[in-house]
């Protein structure tokens, strides 16, 4: 997709910067102490904390990647919504306070309250930084697809800038203005989400959603042994035929440029429908539409078909109340773009051809999560899976536990956790109309669903793209730089009192480490980002839950609960619950189709691993300590 | 003898007891509706297209259902948190205020 960089939205993008630096160079004079700059000296009051809680957790995994998924796929999107706020439930209910009671700076402190033995310091440690750094990764990627429409930039130039300026921030700052900065992004967002979904509820539902929407050709041709051998209109010259995933696509020729078709034959007849396509082939231009990038004839899509209210086809409704902007999607049909590869003579073709689905099929379960049409038991598996690490992965995530510690009592953490789910819940309603909005709004940019939102609200006018964009920006910015300061202060606090335990480390050397620790950590999202362009942030960010609530998780809730859990059973547990996770992360059929594979050949066919990993890490746990509870006491 | 600490830490771990246990309950509640949600989603996922309230179909109504319960089940908590707390307070109050040295700081 071709983006034309904004003068407005590179002037709020610059001011949010400018605002976000501000904040970190203000509160750098108050974080030269461990406690100042881990947890912001426990000072927070509960309400900035709540909010800044919002903040964090509202990342670009629920802004951009959220409401791309359902622009796409449509309610199985919001299927991550409802898990991400169940997952709040486990963390008020049963994590906040007894983890606030017996905490310090980390979650290492409290798992290590009652044992005070290294190896759960060096086991929780590690665990952070993984589970940082995969729930870095689509931050970055989310940033990189941000930058790319808001200032023109490549993706890698989008991802190298926001973590350097997220090194600089937590370098500098630590967790006090981690909070502020949060606190003000996790305001604006919710606040302007709401003004998006005003305006898409305002403008209503029409079949045609803009006037420079693209119209899209549909031809017939007849068909003599099943082969396409004629076009009705001669302005059009078949060129080429190929099939792929149970379709038939056909080339035409019309002056001189080459477009695929979809074809739906019957007997002797076909019709054609116009597709999007890009192909490419080493050393050659990449055509968008059979045309190089500049002719701009790769259009944003998605619209709605066939229009009814109330039983009637309309053309449009005009402004529409919440509920019947739903209620009229389901009783509708809308055009989505599905997506496949083929190779065609030595190039590779992306292809993206028109899909009418009935409302009815998008307002429920299935079209992203194979549990209905063409699910199989493994796949059914998968979606449970997902749905398990989101309810116990939310209170294991290393940057929602360090929050706990930002406030000054259990009472504080209570509060604050409520007052983050009513505004977490509150966006997350949002996301539906925000998706469903992006799908039938002719704004959907196929190569790229995590823009979906941003270029929603481009739709209502350069203004609210721009303040929307900046907004994301900051989301990204915000996230990024607590997880960081969750991931240093697992390095300088816990890997380090655990590795070091004979030779005095000063408060002031563990800021240092720490500092160091950030650095590296940006580092390595950085190079994580630039590898993983393109990937769904959601989907990415639902790997980083499976991996904190199958390490984290059930070392928690035994220490809490369990009164025979040993130190050597949470050292196993959490190691246990990471490295199966990880590992069965590495070979899953999406990774295998980042690496080239055929993602058939996946050995255990799961993209989600915490329906296996967590019961591992459980059975580890109870296993060694039933083992070692003797020999501990 | 001084008796301060140790009634401190009792009326602490009554009342962090309490909370843990209402707070188990309310999870039991949620994680019941959430299982619910899951299981009809990956087992009967047709079913969701019924619709149910206000012309929305179980799905949606389903999905809104879970986030406005967990803010409800969030205040109801947090009232019957707070209010044990106050209760607590009191009787640390009245402790002090008959000499009891270090009770209910």
């Amino acid at each position: 997709m071709t983006y034309d960089p904004s003068i407005l939205a590179t002037l709020l993008f610059s001011i949010i910067v400018i605002i976000v630096l501000a904040i970190s160079i203000y509160f750098s004079r108050q974080s030269s102490s461990s406690k100042g700059y881990f947890a912001a000296g426990g000072t927070i009051p509960w309400t900035i904390n709540g909010v800044a809680f919002a903040g964090d957790y509202l990342s670009a995994a629920s802004f951009l990647g959220i409401c791309g998924m359902i622009a796409l796929s449509g309610y199985d999107g919001f299927l991550y919504s409802i898990g991400y706020l169940a997952g709040w439930i486990v963390a008020l209910f049963v994590i906040a306070e007894p983890l606030k009671r017996l905490g310090k700076f980390t979650f290492a402190d409290a798992l290590d309250s009652h044992f005070n033995y290294p190896g759960i310091r060096l086991a929780a440690g590690i665990s952070t930084l993984v589970v940082s750094v995969f729930y870095l990764i689509p931050q970055m990627v989310g940033a990189g697809a941000l930058v790319t429409p808001l200032l023109g930039f490549p993706h890698w130039v989008g991802v190298v800038f926001v973590g350097s300026l997220v090194i600089f921030i937590v370098a500098t700052a630590g967790m006090k203005a981690t909070t502020y900065v949060q606190f003000i992004k996790g305001t604006l967002l919710i606040v302007f989400s709401l003004v998006l979904v005003i305006a898409i509820l305002g403008k209503g539902l029409a079949t045609s959603p803009s006037e420079g929407y693209h119209e899209f050709m549909t031809l017939t041709g007849s068909v003599k042994d099943g082969k396409v051998v004629g076009i009705d209109d001669p302005g059009y010259r078949l060129t080429g035929e190929t099939t792929a995933k149970g379709h038939v696509f056909v080339r035409l020729e019309r002056d001189g440029v080459h477009r695929w078709y979809l074809s739906d034959a019957t007997l002797d007849k076909t019709i054609l429908t116009e597709t999007l396509t890009v192909e490419t082939a080493p050393g050659t231009v990449t055509l968008y539409n059979g045309l190089p990038k500049e002719a701009e004839a790769f259009f944003q899509v998605g619209h709605v078909d066939t229009l009814m209210v109330n039983g009637e086809k309309v053309e449009a409704t005009g402004p529409i109340g919440p509920f019947k902007f739903i209620e009229t999607i389901e009783d509708s049909t809308v055009i989505r773009f599905i997506g496949l590869t083929f190779s065609f003579e030595g190039k590779s073709v992306a292809l993206w051809y028109q899909e009418p689905t009935a409302g009815t099929e998008l307002m429920r379960p299935g079209l992203e999560f194979k549990v209905d049409k063409g699910s199989t038991p493994l796949s059914k598996l998968n979606f449970v899976s997902l749905m398990v690490a989101l309810f116990f992965g939310t209170s294991a995530l290393p940057h929602v536990l360090i929050r706990y510690y930002t406030v000054p009592s259990p009472k504080d953490a209570r509060k604050s956790t409520i007052l983050a789910i009513a505004a977490i819940g509150f966006f997350y309603v949002l996301t539906l109309y925000i998706g469903f909005g992006a799908m039938v709004n002719g704004v959907i940019d196929v190569q790229n669903s995590n823009m979906s939102a941003p270029l929603l609200a481009k739709s209502f006018g350069i203004l609210l793209f721009a303040v929307i964009s900046a907004i994301a920006f900051a989301t990204v910015l915000g996230t990024v730089s607590g997880l960081i300061v969750a991931a240093s202060g697992a390095v300088a606090h816990d890997m380090m009192k655990s590795l070091f335990r004979k030779r005095d480390i000063s408060d002031e050397q563990r800021v240092v480490i720490g500092k160091i620790a950030a650095i590296v950590v940006g580092g390595i999202a950085i190079v994580l980002g630039i590898l993983f362009e393109g990937m769904n942030v959601s989907f990415l960010v639902g790997l980083a839950f499976s991996i904190a609530a199958s390490a984290n998780f059930p070392a928690i809730i035994m220490m809490l609960f369990w009164k025979k859990t040993t130190a050597k059973g949470i050292v196993a547990s959490v190691l246990v619950g990471m490295i199966a996770s990880v590992a069965i992360i590495l070979v899953s059929p999406s990774m295998f189709v980042r690496y080239g594979m055929d993602p058939a050949n996946s050995p255990l066919g799961l993209d989600n691993p915490a329906i296996i990993s967590i019961p591992l890490s459980f059975i580890a746990l109870v296993v060694v300590s039933l083992i070692t509870r003797k020999k501990e006491a | 003898m001084d008796h301060g600490p140790a009634v401190e830490y009792q009326e602490e771990t009554a009342l962090s007891d309490y909370k843990t246990k209402i707070g188990l309950r309310f999870f039991a509640i949620y994680g019941i509706a959430f299982t619910g949600f899951v299981l009809i989603n990956t087992f009967f996922p047709q079913l969701m297209k019924v619709k149910v309230l206000l012309g929305l179909n179980l799905a949606v109504s389903y999905g809104f259902g879970l986030i406005i319960l967990a803010i409800i089940m969030g205040l109801a908590y947090n009232a019957v948190c707070t209010k044990k707390e106050q209760e607590y307070e009191a009787l640390a109050k009245q402790v002090d205020a008959h000499g009891g040295k270090g009770a209910g700081k």
